[in-house]
């Protein structure tokens, strides 16, 4: 299991190179002066000083591939912004990330919560109504866009009930609905894998040696035969936490949470150079963290594979 | 009079399609989503030579206005009619998915079966690649695709239509990887079967044993993920033309009208019906497409146990 983390291990900074490259060679190819605002002419003075602040005074390995981006972004924290010029980019994810972290923890948690009750319950009482209502709300649950959902709720509970707050970000009560419409998607489908693993293992020797054995119905289902259906739900969490990310840009703009996805959008909106660099190494540096995070953990749990060396 | 055991090599598969569809055609619940997508298909590319002439049609006395005897679903804020742009969208959002669904089913095949053919090397350089572009942030990258090659597209197609070609590109490209893995998981499992090493004892190139004894058999699970690769495709298309990436105004799809829906929301007036029809009829075919799906995967997978 070691070799298997440390080959993962070795796999990031490879991935992150490929991302990098080729989020830099698409930033670089797009047609238009990076420098130019759009709005009025500059002086020849302030364009010379445009490109010193930006580098682009220095040839372009030294610009893309050496120090200045990483260096300034990580070591000198000045990267600046092209479209906010006074903000740098590491001020603007700072502000940003814990927000969108917040969301995507409550999401997540809420997630796993909510799809882990409904699929054993559903599992347990198999074919009556709680049945095929978890499985109908499933379903649709999967099925409908965030957007959608989001938009839904927001009308239902910000407008016509006026129960929740439709937007914004700082009381409790504002992170309700933007991590419920988050979360949902997810929770759904956790559902469905939950349902799925546990039908699959009820029907296994060992349990109803367990059940033979006089062990209580309850414990039954959740010790013996949860551990096991959880693997596949286990390896869905990375997907999940990655997706639930994604599903952040949309949540933010409908609710107008102030997190790292409206950046993301924006800059590439904008064509901000240098803020879209920060977000998409941001990102794929949690992706990696949350997979390599699963795969870890699946390795770990499951002892086939643990002792098995694959 | 042959015995009722005895079967050609290539018998157990026909006879395993036979059962499968009936199996299939016993799941109500798919075949009723088949038959509402067959409906929403040819609603929406009948009605196409009409709606691709009114869509950008405005009406401005009425704009803003909710279902009505002139306007059965309603009006946007230019006054456009919801019901023709709600068909002209979902004639685009299908093609769409459709399209993605055909890129990503002819490179994920090609490249999973000479990937499990090939064996060995081949075969794990080919996989270790597919599990490096798996692990990219593809969303953000499909975004900065659309952002850098779109003007490129713009030259030479009008401009909206050139966020299409370019999303289509981008999402087909990305989702012919999970393709890949299934047809290859496949491609192993028949190469292990007595009649593979028949047709090469025979002396039958190896091209000829993938097309003429292979891909016949990959039918069922190639048509199962493309019928799922669709709804994920018109998902990732609408989440893109909703956050203002996929195609631009005048032209609509279903995500890009829900999008203009949102927009319109406000305290004071609720216009319900320009978020209602895209996102339910969005939700209809999703809905459809997975139910779909999903009835022809217990169909065909043999393994499964209800």
């Amino acid at each position: 299991m070691t070799r298997l983390a440390v080959r993962r291990l070795l796999q990031v900074p490879f991935v992150l190179l490929v991302v990098y490259t080729v989020s830099v060679a698409l930033v670089a190819a797009t047609p238009g002066d990076p420098l130019a605002t759009g709005d009025k002419e500059m002086t020849p003075e302030a364009r010379r000083a445009k490109e010193v602040k930006y580098n682009y005074d220095q040839p372009w390995y030294r610009r893309y591939f050496y120090t200045w981006p990483i260096q300034r972004l990580l070591i000198d924290r000045d990267l600046p912004a092209h479209r906010y010029e006074d903000w740098t980019v590491p001020e603007i994810l700072g502000a940003s990330l814990p927000v969108s972290l917040q969301l995507g923890l409550f999401a997540f948690c809420l997630a796993v919560a909510g799809g882990l009750t409904a699929g054993i319950l559903s599992a347990a009482r198999r074919n009556t109504w709680i049945d095929y209502l978890s499985v109908a709300l499933a379903m649709i649950g999967i099925s409908l866009p965030t957007f959608v959902i989001g938009a839904g709720l927001l009308i239902l509970f910000g407008l016509w009930l006026g129960v929740l707050p439709i937007g914004g970000w700082g009381q409790a009560r504002q992170v309700i609905l933007p991590g419920v419409t988050l979360s949902l998607p997810f929770m759904a489908y956790m559902a469905r894998l939950t349902r799925a693993g546990m039908l699959d293992v009820i029907g296994e020797d060992y349990i109803r040696t367990a059940r033979a054995k006089g062990v209580g119905p309850r414990r039954v289902l959740l010790v013996h035969a949860f551990k096991n259906a959880f693997l596949p739900v286990l390896s869905y969490l990375g997907p999940a936490a990655a997706a639930i990310l994604t599903g952040s840009f949309v949540v933010e703009k409908i609710y107008t949470v102030p997190g790292m996805g409206t950046h993301v959008v924006e800059s590439v909106s904008n064509r901000d150079q240098t803020v879209i660099l920060g977000t998409v190494l941001t990102y794929s540096v949690f992706l990696m963290l949350f997979n390599l995070l699963v795969d870890l953990a699946y390795g770990w749990i499951d002892p086939r594979i643990r002792l098995g060396e694959e | 009079m042959s015995d009722r055991g005895a079967s050609e090599p290539g018998d157990s598969v026909a006879i395993g399609e036979v059962r499968a569809w009936r199996r299939f055609l016993r799941h109500r619940l798919a075949v009723g989503s088949g038959g509402v997508l067959m409906l929403m298909l040819l609603t929406c590319f009948l009605t196409l030579p009409f709606t691709s002439a009114r869509f950008d049609r405005q009406d401005l006395a009425n704009n803003l206005s909710g279902p009505s005897a002139r306007h059965l679903l309603g009006t946007d804020e230019l006054g456009r009619d919801m019901l023709v742009r709600v068909l002209y969208g979902g004639a685009i959002s299908i093609t769409f998915g459709l399209l993605a669904a055909s890129v990503s089913v002819v490179i994920g095949v090609t490249y999973g079966a000479i990937s499990a053919y090939a064996g060995g090397r081949v075969d794990g350089v080919m996989m270790r690649l597919v599990d490096i572009l798996y692990s990219l942030p593809y969303i953000l990258l499909v975004m900065l695709f659309a952002l850098s090659l779109g003007p490129y597209f713009q030259r030479v197609l009008s401009a909206p239509w050139a966020t299409f070609w370019v999303l289509l590109l981008a999402i087909g490209g990305v989702s012919w990887l999970t393709m890949a893995r299934v047809v290859r998981g496949q491609v192993l499992s028949l190469k292990a079967q007595p009649f593979v090493e028949a047709a090469r004892a025979l002396g039958v190139p190896a091209w000829a044993i993938v097309v003429r004894h292979l891909l016949p058999n990959l039918v069922g699970p190639v048509v199962v993920y493309a019928t799922l690769t669709v709804p994920q495709a018109i998902l990732q298309e609408s989440f893109l033309s909703f956050l203002g990436i996929g195609v631009q105004a005048p032209q609509a799809t279903w995500g890009s009208l829900a999008a203009d829906g949102v927009a319109a929301l406000n305290p004071l007036h609720v216009p319900w019906w320009l978020i209602a029809w895209p996102c339910g009829l969005l939700a209809l075919t999703l809905l459809a497409l997975n139910f779909l799906g999903d009835g022809l995967r217990d169909a065909f997978d043999p393994r499964r146990s209800r």
